[in-house]
C-alpha cells in the first residue's frame, strides 16, 4: 500500500469490459499455449500481462487482434468478444477488427518510409481522410498525443528508420492510434528502450488511458505497478490471479503470484 | 623490466602456461595456408580472366576497322543513269580497268576485281543517286576493300619479311611477261639462304608426311602373309608396288631439295609450295621463279615505271612466309595492293559497317547489328514474360500458398527446373510454340518465350529468397494497423524485396543473352541479312551470331567473332551495372 498506490490509480469499478475472453485456449502445433483463460479487460483502463517467459501472456495478447492468424500451425479455442462481437466469427473481417484494436510490438518497427507516410498509412489504407489537409491534421495530431510532435514536426519527410529507438517506438504508438482504435495492444512496449525512453512511454500510456483501452504485456514489475489498473499473472499457460494492480502487488491470493513478484522464480 | 620491453619478453609474460604452444603455432599456420589458397584462387581467376580479355580482344580489334579504296570512277552517261539504273558494275570494272590498264588476263581481271567488296556497285550507285551531278565526270570515290585484301593489309593474311636490296638493281625485260632481275655481287646471297632455308622446312614437311605411306607399307605386308587366295595376293602385291613407288618418288624429291638445301651458291628453282619471294623495284613487282647470287628471274607482276638502274636502298624482296597456293590473297593482288598503298589510294578506319550491317557471308559487309536488335528484341520479349509471372508465382508461393504436399512438390519441380539442359526448353519450344501454335519460325517472340521458360525458374528462386528475407517485423507493423494481406504485400513486402528480385532477374537475363543452343532448336540460326523490324521478322542472336561466325573459313570472320564476343560482354557488362544501379536505387534500410 505504499510506493504502488501513489503511482497506480485505483480502479474506479463503473468500467464496462471492453474484451470478454471464455475459455480460451492456444495450440501451437502439439503445443498447448494458452490454457481455459477467461479474462475480462475494462474499458480505459490499462490492463498489464504479467508472468514468466513463455507463459502465453504474448500469446493472449496477440490472440486479441487474431495476430495469431499469421502463424502456421497456431489454433485458437474458445470465445473472445470484442464489445459483446466475437472476433473469431468466420463473418467477421480481420481488418475492421484491427481498425478496431492496434498494436504496438516489442521491437520499433517503423516501415521504411517517411514519418507522416508512417503515420498516415493506416488512415490512408482504411480511406479516413478525404484530403490533403484532413490527413495532415490526422498526423499532427496522432504525433501530439504520442509526444513525438515537437521532436518530429521539422523532419516530417525524413525517414521514420533515422530516428532512436524510444522515439521510433512513439512513432509506432502513434501509427497504431492514427487508425483511431479502441484498444491498443503493447507487447513489451519498453523492452528494446533505454531507462528515460522507457518513462516517457509510460507516461504516454498514462494519458492515452483517458481515450484508449490498453492491454500491455511486460517483464517490468515496477512497469506494470506503474502503468496499469488491473494486472494479470500468467503461469505456464494458465490465468493464476487477475486482480486491480494495487491487490496483485500487495495481496496476492496465490502462492505463484506471491513467488513471482517476489522474485522467487521467474 | 628488460623482460617486459623485449617483445619476446611480452609475449612469454601474457602466455598461460597451460596453453599449448604447439596447437596455437598450428592454428596460425592454417590460417596462413587457407589466405594463400584464397589468394592463389583469386590470382588464377585474375590471370585467366586477363588472358581471355587479352586474346579477344587482340583478335577482335581488327573487326572494328576497314579498309578502303579510293578509285576514281568515271560515271559513263551511256552506261548509267541518274535514276540508277544501268550496269554500276561496268563502271568498277571500268575503273579498276583505268587504274591498272596492263592487266589483261581474263583471271587477272577476276583477280583485279576480287580487290574490292563485292558490293562496290552497290556503293556507287548510291554515290550517283546522292551526287547527280557526277554523272558523265571522273569522281574519286572512297569504296570498301574485300574481306581478302582487308584481311592482308591487316597484316593477318601472310606473315612478310623483306630483305632491302643492297647494291644498284637493274632490269632486264626478257619477254613474255618476264623480267631478270640484275644485282651485285652476292646481293642476292641472303635471298638465296631464305630459299635455301624454306627448302629445308619444305623437305622436312614431305618427309612428316610420307609416314602415312609407310605404315601402309607395312599393313600391307602383313595382309600379303596373311592372305592365302592367289589373286588376292596379286592384288596386294600391286598396290604395294605402288605404294612403294610413290614413296621412292618422295624420297628421291626429299634427297634433291636437301642436297640442294645444303649446298652454297648455285640457282635455286622456287616452286609454287615455297614462300613467294617478289622483287619490288621502280614501283614494280617480280616475283621471282629463279634466285642466284647476283641475280634472278621472274614473272612480272606488275610493270615497273621505268628500266632504269634502282639505287641501293629503293628496292627491296618481300617473302611472303605463306605459299601462294595456300592463301586467297594472290601475289599479283599483294602487287597491287602496295601499289595503291604506295601512291596512298589506301586507307584503314573505323568501320562503319560492323555496327550497322547484318549479317553476310562477305566479311566486309557482315555487322553485328541485326543480331544485336535481335537480341534485344527477344530480350525484351524474355522479360515482359518471365518477370510478371516469376513475381506473382513467387508471391503466391511464398506468401499465400499453403504449405502442403503439392506446394511442396511444385516447389522442388521448380528448382529441377533451373537445372534442366537449355537445348530441352528448345525442344519444348519447337514441339509447342512452333508446331502446336503455329507462330513463326526465327522470330524473336518464341525465342524470348523459350528464353523465358528458362529464366523463370531463375526469377521464382531469387524472388522467393528475396521475399523470405523481408523482415516480419514489418509484415506485422502493416497487419497491425489492419491492412489486408495483399496491402501488406503490395505496399511494404515487394518494395523491400525488390532489389533482391531485380538483381535475380537481370541475372536470368544476362543467362538469356549468351543462351544459344534452344535458339538453335527454333531456327534462330538463319542467316537473316536483314535488320528485324519487329518481334515477329526472321532474326538472329548475338551468341547465335557468334556461334555462325565462328563456323566460316576466312580470316576476316575469326577478328569478327572476337568482335561480336566484345560486343556481348558489353552488353552483359551494361546489364550488371544497371543492376548494381538499380539496386542502389531501390535499397532501403530498416
Amino acid at each position: 500500500m505504499s510506493a504502488i498506490a501513489e503511482f497506480a490509480e485505483p480502479s474506479t469499478g463503473t468500467n464496462s469490459p471492453m474484451v470478454v475472453a471464455r475459455d480460451v485456449n492456444v495450440h501451437y502445433g502439439q503445443a498447448h499455449a494458452l490454457k481455459h483463460v477467461d479474462l475480462d479487460i475494462l474499458q480505459h483502463e490499462v490492463t498489464a500481462l504479467i508472468g514468466p517467459s513463455g507463459c502465453g501472456k504474448s500469446t493472449f495478447l496477440r490472440c486479441i487482434n487474431r495476430m495469431n492468424d499469421v502463424i502456421d500451425g497456431c489454433r485458437v479455442t474458445g470465445k473472445i468478444e470484442l464489445e459483446g462481437a466475437d472476433i473469431y466469427d468466420k463473418r467477421l473481417d480481420v481488418v475492421q477488427l484491427r481498425a478496431r484494436v492496434g498494436m504496438v510490438f516489442q521491437k520499433p518497427n517503423p516501415f521504411p518510409k517517411s514519418i507522416y507516410d508512417n503515420v498516415a498509412y493506416g488512415p490512408r489504407i482504411h480511406g479516413v481522410a478525404r484530403t490533403k489537409s484532413e490527413m495532415d491534421e490526422i498526423v499532427e495530431v496522432s504525433l501530439r498525443r504520442a509526444g513525438l510532435w515537437e521532436e518530429a514536426k521539422d523532419r516530417l519527410l525524413k525517414p521514420g528508420t533515422g530516428l532512436s529507438g524510444g522515439q521510433q517506438q512513439r512513432l509506432c504508438i502513434a501509427r497504431a492510434i492514427a487508425v483511431n482504435p479502441e484498444v491498443i495492444l503493447m507487447d513489451e512496449p519498453c523492452s528494446a528502450l533505454d531507462p528515460i525512453a522507457t518513462a516517457k512511454i509510460e507516461d504516454l500510456i498514462h494519458e492515452l488511458r483517458q481515450n484508449f483501452t490498453i492491454v500491455i504485456v511486460t517483464h517490468s514489475m515496477q512497469q506494470a505497478a506503474r502503468v496499469s489498473q488491473r494486472t494479470a499473472f500468467f503461469h505456464l499457460g494458465n490465468l493464476v490471479e487477475v486482480g486491480p494492480t494495487e491487490q496483485i502487488f500487495t495481496n496476492p491470493h496465490d502462492d505463484r503470484t506471491q513467488g513471482y513478484i517476489t522474485g522467487r522464480f521467474g | 623490466m628488460t623482460d617486459a620491453t623485449l617483445p619476446g619478453g611480452v609475449a612469454a609474460k601474457i602466455r598461460r602456461p597451460d596453453l599449448s604452444e604447439a596447437r596455437l603455432r598450428r592454428r596460425y599456420s592454417s590460417e596462413r595456408r587457407f589466405r594463400f589458397f584464397g589468394l592463389a584462387a583469386i590470382g588464377l581467376a585474375m590471370v585467366m580472366l586477363v588472358l581471355l580479355l587479352t586474346s579477344i580482344i587482340s583478335k577482335g580489334w581488327p573487326a572494328f576497322l576497314q579498309s578502303y579504296v579510293t578509285l576514281e570512277v568515271t560515271f559513263d552517261p551511256a552506261k548509267v543513269k541518274a535514276d540508277g539504273t544501268g550496269d554500276f558494275r561496268q563502271v568498277m570494272i571500268d575503273a579498276l580497268q583505268a587504274r591498272f590498264p596492263e592487266v589483261t588476263d581474263r583471271r587477272h581481271r577476276a583477280e583485279l576485281r576480287g580487290l574490292l567488296s563485292n558490293d562496290t556497285d552497290v556503293r556507287l550507285r548510291e554515290y550517283l543517286l546522292e551526287n547527280p551531278d557526277a554523272l558523265g565526270q571522273t569522281r574519286k570515290v572512297r569504296v570498301m576493300a574485300g574481306g581478302e585484301m582487308d584481311t592482308y593489309l591487316k597484316g593477318q593474311s601472310t606473315e612478310v619479311t623483306d630483305f632491302s636490296g643492297r647494291g644498284i638493281a637493274s632490269l632486264v625485260d626478257i619477254g613474255g611477261g618476264r623480267m631478270r632481275v640484275l644485282v651485285g655481287a652476292n646481293a642476292f646471297s641472303e635471298v638465296l639462304a631464305a630459299t635455301k632455308v624454306a627448302l629445308a622446312a619444305e623437305a622436312l614437311e614431305m618427309e612428316r608426311e610420307l609416314f602415312p605411306l609407310q605404315r601402309r607399307v607395312a599393313d600391307l605386308q602383313q595382309a600379303l602373309a596373311g592372305a592365302t587366295d592367289e589373286a588376292a595376293r596379286s592384288g596386294l602385291a600391286v598396290d604395294m608396288a605402288d605404294v612403294q613407288r610413290q614413296i621412292a618418288a618422295a624420297n628421291e624429291t626429299i634427297a634433291d631439295m636437301r642436297r640442294r638445301a645444303a649446298a652454297s651458291g648455285g640457282i635455286e628453282v622456287l616452286r609454287d609450295s615455297l614462300p613467294s619471294f617478289i622483287a619490288r623495284v621502280n614501283g614494280g613487282a617480280v616475283r621471282l621463279t629463279e634466285v642466284g647470287n647476283d641475280q634472278a628471274l621472274g614473272d612480272v607482276l606488275l610493270a615497273p615505271d621505268s628500266l632504269a638502274d634502282a639505287a641501293p636502298g629503293t628496292w627491296r624482296v618481300d617473302v611472303y612466309q605463306v605459299a601462294e597456293t595456300d592463301r586467297r590473297f594472290k601475289d599479283r593482288q599483294i602487287a597491287w595492293v602496295n601499289d595503291l598503298e604506295a601512291r596512298g589510294e589506301v586507307d584503314i578506319s573505323l568501320s562503319d559497317t560492323f555496327f550497322t550491317a547484318g549479317a553476310s557471308r562477305e566479311a566486309e559487309q557482315a555487322g553485328i547489328w541485326g543480331a544485336a536488335v535481335g537480341s534485344v528484341y527477344t530480350l525484351l520479349i524474355c522479360l515482359a514474360l518471365s518477370f510478371p509471372v516469376g513475381v506473382l508465382a513467387a508471391v503466391y508461393l511464398e506468401e499465400f500458398a499453403p504449405r502442403n504436399r503439392i506446394t511442396d512438390l511444385i516447389e522442388v519441380n521448380i528448382n529441377n527446373l533451373a537445372a534442366v539442359p537449355s537445348i530441352v526448353f528448345g525442344l519444348l519450344g519447337l514441339a509447342m510454340f512452333l508446331n502446336f501454335f503455329g507462330l513463326p519460325r526465327s522470330a524473336p517472340l518464341v525465342g524470348g518465350m523459350v528464353l523465358a521458360l528458362m529464366t523463370l525458374p531463375t526469377i521464382i528462386i531469387a524472388a522467393r529468397a528475396a521475399l523470405k528475407a523481408v523482415p516480419p517485423s514489418i509484415r506485422e507493423a502493416a497487419l497491425g494497423v489492419g491492412a489486408s494481406k495483399l496491402q501488406t504485400i503490395t505496399h511494404h513486402v515487394l518494395p523491400l524485396a525488390m532489389p533482391g528480385i531485380l538483381t535475380g532477374t537481370i541475372i536470368g537475363m544476362a543467362q538469356a543473352l549468351g543462351e544459344t543452343a534452344p535458339l538453335l532448336m527454333i531456327g534462330m540460326v538463319a542467316f537473316v541479312v536483314d535488320i528485324p523490324g519487329g518481334i515477329t521478322d526472321p532474326s538472329t542472336v548475338l551468341p547465335v551470331q557468334i556461334y555462325m561466325w565462328a563456323d566460316f573459313p576466312e580470316r576476316a570472320f575469326e577478328a569478327r567473332t572476337s568482335a561480336a564476343i566484345m560486343v556481348l560482354l558489353a552488353f552483359l557488362v551494361i546489364m550488371n551495372a544497371l543492376a548494381v544501379v538499380l539496386r542502389k536505387r531501390f535499397e532501403r534500410r530498416w
